[in-house]
């Protein structure tokens, strides 16, 4: 049932799709139909598959980068209280700046290349990957820490040994809602300036009137971003087996 | 005398002594001036009504600061070698504090594993298999029971191996049989060494104690110190524990009335 569920709703979300597209009958550079869709994508399947290897590689780069540089930062923060006086402050700032905003700097910082795509998703990750491992390595049990206190432990000890496994629970979440995040920043990148991606060749398409063209790149990112968060999520879940999951499955 | 004193354990009786010790919470004061010792190789025992700073006292000899904000916590803790207390303590606690992601034998090797020393598998092996949990030395906490846990903890206690164990309420979230079993696992296992255990089971402190410390009213004294015949752990039916039980419950009732009226 469980691998099941998931193609009862993929099944179901077409059906619902065609079915709609017949009853309103709208025209076909307005909704296409899902056959007009599949079509698309297996005439125009080599254009797709290059762009989409580029915006999926965009946005694996940026989720790597992106969880690197937030743990690092958690990890800085946590162990150095003057790290944690002067870069909280400048982190909540580089948030209130809208990422989308940025964009346009980016790309002329970096370029129309992948640089500045993989910088865009980077700094939409950074964020909740640190807020998350933060809170993490804060909310410690104190009757752990003293125990471990009491062994003698140095405070590298404890970090490594208390603190980040402790931590590692919210850390995950904070990587699950980065995964979920990320290919907006490799999108939104592409469409400000860039010669190739899923996000440049929606716009190409649209421009062009190639709406099934439009539909099957939007149809192929999602496939991606499903793919990708259901991979990071198990690799967690593993990560994570002593994590006891609380919610009954009747619940 | 006690079979303690024929125990082998000679070099780890140590006797702590507590001077001057002050408690001051929110502006009150709990207790000030507060002196006793912990006698070397045996099982001493603080027995009080909750509230009334016992956890703070086992903290203050512990070295580590109170985990509520806006107290202080002061006093003098030295031992009779002139030795510094701190890093020569086991602690056991209510909770029992076994890490989620670390299996029961690694917990009982967590000590090892912070100080970076090599890790002693056949002690840890043979502690689990002393307190009944042979057989699950590869579980994790969260596949224990209560007391399976709470006797990990104990496992992990003894391999420590500290002259000093403080203990703070740890057998009391376990049902009466548990508890009962814990206990005894605990006394046969520490003797010889200098215990302080903080509870507020009179019987408890009955069963285990050389010697228990009242601590009522408030500011808090002690208010008696009883010195029970026979060697820990006592028997259940024998009468005068019952007796003194009856006399230690009238007696924190009645200071526990007071700490409500003051």
């Amino acid at each position: 049932m469980r691998l099941l569920r998931p193609l009862v709703i993929f099944i179901g979300l077409i059906a619902a799709w065609q079915i709609a597209v017949m009853l309103i009958g709208v025209p076909p550079f307005i909704l296409p139909s899902p056959a007009d869709v599949a079509g698309a994508l297996i005439k125009r399947q080599e254009v797709l598959l290059g762009h989409a290897g580029v915006t999926l590689l965009e946005i694996v780069l940026g989720l790597a980068l992106g969880v690197l540089f937030g743990a690092f930062g958690a990890l800085v923060m946590s162990y150095f209280a003057p790290a944690r006086r002067w870069l909280l402050p400048v982190l909540v700032i580089s948030q209130a700046i809208p990422v989308f905003a940025l964009a346009p700097v980016l790309v002329l910082w970096l370029g129309f290349g992948m640089a500045s795509k993989v910088a865009m998703a980077t700094l939409i990750i950074f964020f909740p990957v640190t807020a998350a491992l933060f809170d993490g390595l804060r909310r410690t049990d104190p009757g752990l820490l003293d125990l471990a206190r009491t062994m003698n432990a140095s405070r590298g000890a404890i970090l490594r040994h208390i603190r980040i496994p402790a931590a590692l629970p919210a850390f995950a979440s904070g990587v699950r809602v980065a995964t979920a995040v990320a290919p907006i920043g490799a999108i939104v990148g592409e469409w400000v300036g860039s010669s190739s991606g899923l996000g440049f060749l929606m716009l190409h398409a649209n421009a062009r009137m190639q709406i099934d063209t439009m539909f099957a790149a939007l149809f192929l990112l999602a496939i991606m971003a499903v793919a990708l968060y259901f991979a990071v999520d198990a690799a967690l879940s593993r990560l994570l087996t002593w994590q006891p999951d609380t919610q009954p499955s009747e619940d | 005398m006690t079979d303690t004193t024929s125990s082998p354990h000679t070099v780890s009786r140590l006797t702590v002594r507590v001077r001057g010790a002050r408690l001051a919470f929110g502006g009150r004061t709990l207790f000030d001036g507060l002196d006793f010792d912990v006698a070397g190789g045996q099982w001493t025992c603080v027995l009080g009504p909750s509230g009334v700073g016992k956890t703070s006292l086992l903290r203050l000899i512990a070295g580590l600061t109170s985990p509520k904000t806006g107290s202080e916590t002061e006093g003098t803790v030295s031992t009779d070698d002139g030795n510094p207390v701190f890093h020569r303590v086991a602690y056991m606690a209510q909770q029992d504090l076994l890490a989620p992601w670390l299996s029961t034998l690694d917990n009982v090797l967590l000590g090892s594993r912070l100080r970076g020393e090599p890790p002693d598998r056949d002690r840890a092996h043979a502690l689990l298999e002393k307190v009944g949990l042979g057989a699950n030395m590869s579980d994790l906490p969260a596949a224990l029971s209560g007391g399976m846990r709470q006797r990990a903890a104990l496992a992990r206690t003894l391999m420590e191996d500290r002259p000093i164990v403080l203990m703070d309420e740890p057998f009391s979230a376990l049902d009466a049989i548990t508890r009962v079993r814990l206990q005894d696992l605990a006394a046969e296992n520490l003797s010889g060494k200098t215990v302080l255990l903080v509870t507020h089971d009179p019987l408890e402190a009955l069963r285990l104690g050389h010697r228990i410390y009242v601590l009522a009213a408030r500011p808090a004294t002690f208010d008696r110190v009883i010195e029970p015949t026979g060697a820990p752990p006592r028997n259940l039916h024998d009468s005068t524990v019952l007796g003194e039980q009856g006399d230690l419950l009238d007696q924190l009732a009645r200071a526990d009335t007071e700490g409500l009226v003051s």
